[in-house]
């Protein structure tokens, strides 16, 4: 049976259901018992599961996170919350360089199964500490499989399978979601991780969008729609692993791409992405494969400035419309 | 209250319009979020006032301050003002930092202020390191290192107070002790006693009523003094308390803290209204006197919140600026344009 239920309750139901068919199962973070986080998502937990298991935390990122990563390594499922993505650069050498080598270091004896539950996302005028999208520099690191629902159907069957997953796992939350709605199962369910979403069937570009931006491309391929333009959307739902064949599909079918993702453009998710287009499908292009991340800048604070940094459906579809014409995309 | 402080009335009366300035700012700058008109949270300072008040006037304008996400008393109170502060919280290009900052950045270097910070105990290096820099360069500045209870659980902090120890390095640890840490007590999140934690490393500690300006300015009047003789560094808890909420979207409290207590520090221990008795007592200023400051502080904050509304915003092509220091434009400079033009 479906339901409407918000990406936050999503979050909350699937941690509940976790921690109630696994005991070894714990909650670790900065207000995430009596307050249930400063955004509400885990709002319920301590109550039903006590405070040996939701464990309010001192503002001591490294700390809790190298905690995780020792009681994973020795019987438990820790689910760490990071408040704000932005906090992910204190908790780096817990997370990159010891949560994610110590199974291949140990020669496969040791296991960290733990959950870093974070976010992304700007435009919430939380200036440049509270806003990046750091899930490129995660997805980085051997070892790390990096998750990003975009709806609270993903939020809630991503989790799941992270937390029973027996490798450290980092997933972002759009943090501009949180009240979103939309269609959740009652039933129990899991996304399984490498298995991207086709969201719109199409023939002439392939947008392909992650996390707060596959709204985008959803939206953008409507105002394409308008000018007589098919788009397909794909929401590859994890980053490692990455559908590469359901991307690679697609692109065979369509020759084109636009690729959307909210990290910054130099460098990141969406530069990964168009690489493995262009060395592997390479003959079925008839365009360049367009990039659009973050503008490569701190994220301002000003509402006038900050707009101008993330990719809109505007922005998306005059792209995608200029390589579908054949229009010269490169000034040199 | 303390009587060591020179009695020195136009200083009393400074010290007094200080705190009002803070108070001032603040409820216009909640006003403005309630009415919608500023964009994202900010952390309320009010309460606090004299710990801000009575630090930084023990110091020069070319001391070097860091302060917080609750940062907006320490701006104040290191010389900053109403116009630019309200252009910045509102994105406005002629604030403090064009608009890019906000609330949780507002810095002014004028005034010695490092900025604040929107990462808890982010600023505990960049405090220490302003005093690295002042014992090296001979300036005879000193920093203050302003953070709150909840900071101290930061590893962060105990690497830098070694070195501090280590090196005599005149920086004051400045912890404000306001009882919380979000929505958390700070008996749940900090054990034994934090004054102990900076004795351990043979930094000489105090503990101060910091609803008591005097108190606060006496005591860091004296260290401020040695730390220019080469002494240092020191670490001092203020007790103190926030009248609102973490931040302003923070309304319903009851479930972390009691009404009785919010009122009871408000009716006994407010900075403002103790040290106004104070002043009338001691026959410094009639209550006229002081209603009248209260009232040209209401005056110019509003005046200057007009102000800031209609200010413009940013250009658009600012949003690549000050990206890196030297480049106009971080786009076409990361792009191989190797002046960014
Ligand atoms: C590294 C980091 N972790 C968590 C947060 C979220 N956060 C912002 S303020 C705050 C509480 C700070 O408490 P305290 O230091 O006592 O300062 P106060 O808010 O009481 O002034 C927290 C947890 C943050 N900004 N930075
Ligand atoms: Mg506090």
């Amino acid at each position: 049976m479906d339901r409407e239920i918000t990406h936050s309750q999503a979050v909350n139901e699937a941690i509940a259901e976790e921690m109630r068919r696994d005991s070894t199962v714990i909650l670790l973070g900065e207000d995430v018992a009596e307050a249930g986080t400063p955004f509400k998502v885990l709002s319920g937990l301590v109550e039903e599961f006590g405070t040996e298991r939701v464990i309010d935390t001192p503002i001591a990122e490294p700390g809790f996170m190298g905690i995780a990563v020792g009681a994973a390594m020795t019987g438990m499922r820790p689910i760490v919350d990071i408040m704000f993505g932005d906090f992910l650069f204190l908790i780096m050498d817990q997370l990159c360089n010891q949560a994610a080598k110590t199974h291949y270091m140990s020669g496969g004896k040791l296991n960290v199964p733990l959950v870093v539950r974070t976010n992304l996302g700007a435009t919430r005028r939380s200036a440049a500490q509270h806003s990046q999208s750091l899930h490129a520099l995660v997805a980085h690191i051997p070892g790390l499989k990096v998750a990003l629902p975009a709806t609270p159907y993903e939020a809630k069957g991503l989790l799941k399978t992270a937390i029973r997953d027996d490798n450290p796992v980092v997933i972002f939350e759009d943090k501009l979601s949180y009240q979103m709605k939309g269609n959740v199962p009652e039933e129990e369910y899991l996304i399984e991780f490498g298995q991207a979403n086709l969201l719109r069937e199409g023939n002439d570009v392939t947008l392909i969008g992650t996390s707060s931006m596959v709204q985008t491309c959803v939206a953008a391929s409507d105002l394409l729609a308008e000018k007589g333009i098919s788009a397909e959307v794909l929401d590859p739902r994890t980053i490692v692993p990455l559908d590469e064949r359901a991307i690679l599909e697609s692109v065979r079918k369509t020759s084109r791409a636009v690729v959307v993702d909210e990290g910054h453009q130099n460098y990141g998710i969406t530069a990964e992405i168009a690489a493995r287009i262009s060395e592997k499908a390479f003959y079925h292009l008839d365009a360049p494969v367009i990039r659009l991340g973050a503008m490569d800048v701190p994220v301002p604070f000003s509402p006038a400035l900050e707009d101008l940094t993330v990719p809109t459906p505007e922005l998306v579809a005059e792209k995608a419309l200029s390589i579908c014409r054949g229009e010269l995309v490169h000034d040199a | 209250m303390t009587k060591s402080v020179r009695k020195n009335t136009e200083q009393y009366l400074h010290l007094y319009k200080q705190m009002v300035r803070i108070r001032t700012f603040e409820e216009n700058a909640n006003q403005l979020y309630l009415n919608a008109k500023m964009p994202g949270l900010t952390h309320m300072y009010i309460g606090q006032e004299a710990v801000a008040v009575g630090i930084c006037e023990a110091l020069d304008s070319t001391d070097r301050i860091t302060s917080t996400h609750r940062g907006h008393g320490h701006c104040l109170a290191k010389g900053a003002e109403f116009k630019q502060m309200f252009c910045e919280l509102l994105g406005k290009a002629e604030g403090y930092c064009r608009g890019k900052g906000g609330s949780m950045h507002i810095a002014d270097q004028d005034n010695g202020n490092l900025g604040a910070n929107a990462i808890v105990g982010g600023s505990m290096g960049i405090a220490t390191g302003a005093a690295l820099s002042a014992k090296l360069l001979g300036t005879k500045a000193v920093a203050v290192c302003f953070f709150g209870d909840g900071a101290t659980a930061q590893g962060l902090w105990y690497e830098v107070m070694n070195m501090a120890a280590l090196w005599q390095l005149p920086v004051i640890y400045a912890c404000e002790n306001n009882g919380y840490s979000e929505y958390t007590p700070t008996s749940e999140i900090a054990a034994g006693s934090l004054k102990a934690r900076a004795e351990a490393f043979g930094i000489e500690s105090h503990k101060v009523d910091g609803q008591d300006v005097l108190a606060v300015h006496a005591l860091t009047q004296g260290l401020v003094n040695r730390l220019r003789n080469g002494e240092g560094p020191f670490f001092i808890e203020l007790e103190t308390y926030r009248y609102h909420g973490h931040h302003v979207g923070d309304i319903n409290r009851s479930y972390y803290r009691t009404k009785d207590e919010e009122t009871a520090w408000q009716k006994d221990r407010d900075p403002i209204t103790n040290f106004g008795r104070w002043l009338e007592e001691q026959d410094i200023a009639s209550s006229e006197e002081l209603s009248e400051i209260i009232s040209g502080i209401h005056a110019e904050a509003e005046e200057a919140v007009r102000y800031a509304i209609d200010a413009p915003y940013p250009n658009h092509d600012e949003v690549d600026t000050h990206v890196f220091a030297g480049v106009k434009h971080a786009l076409p400079y990361i792009s191989g344009d190797s002046n960014g033009s």
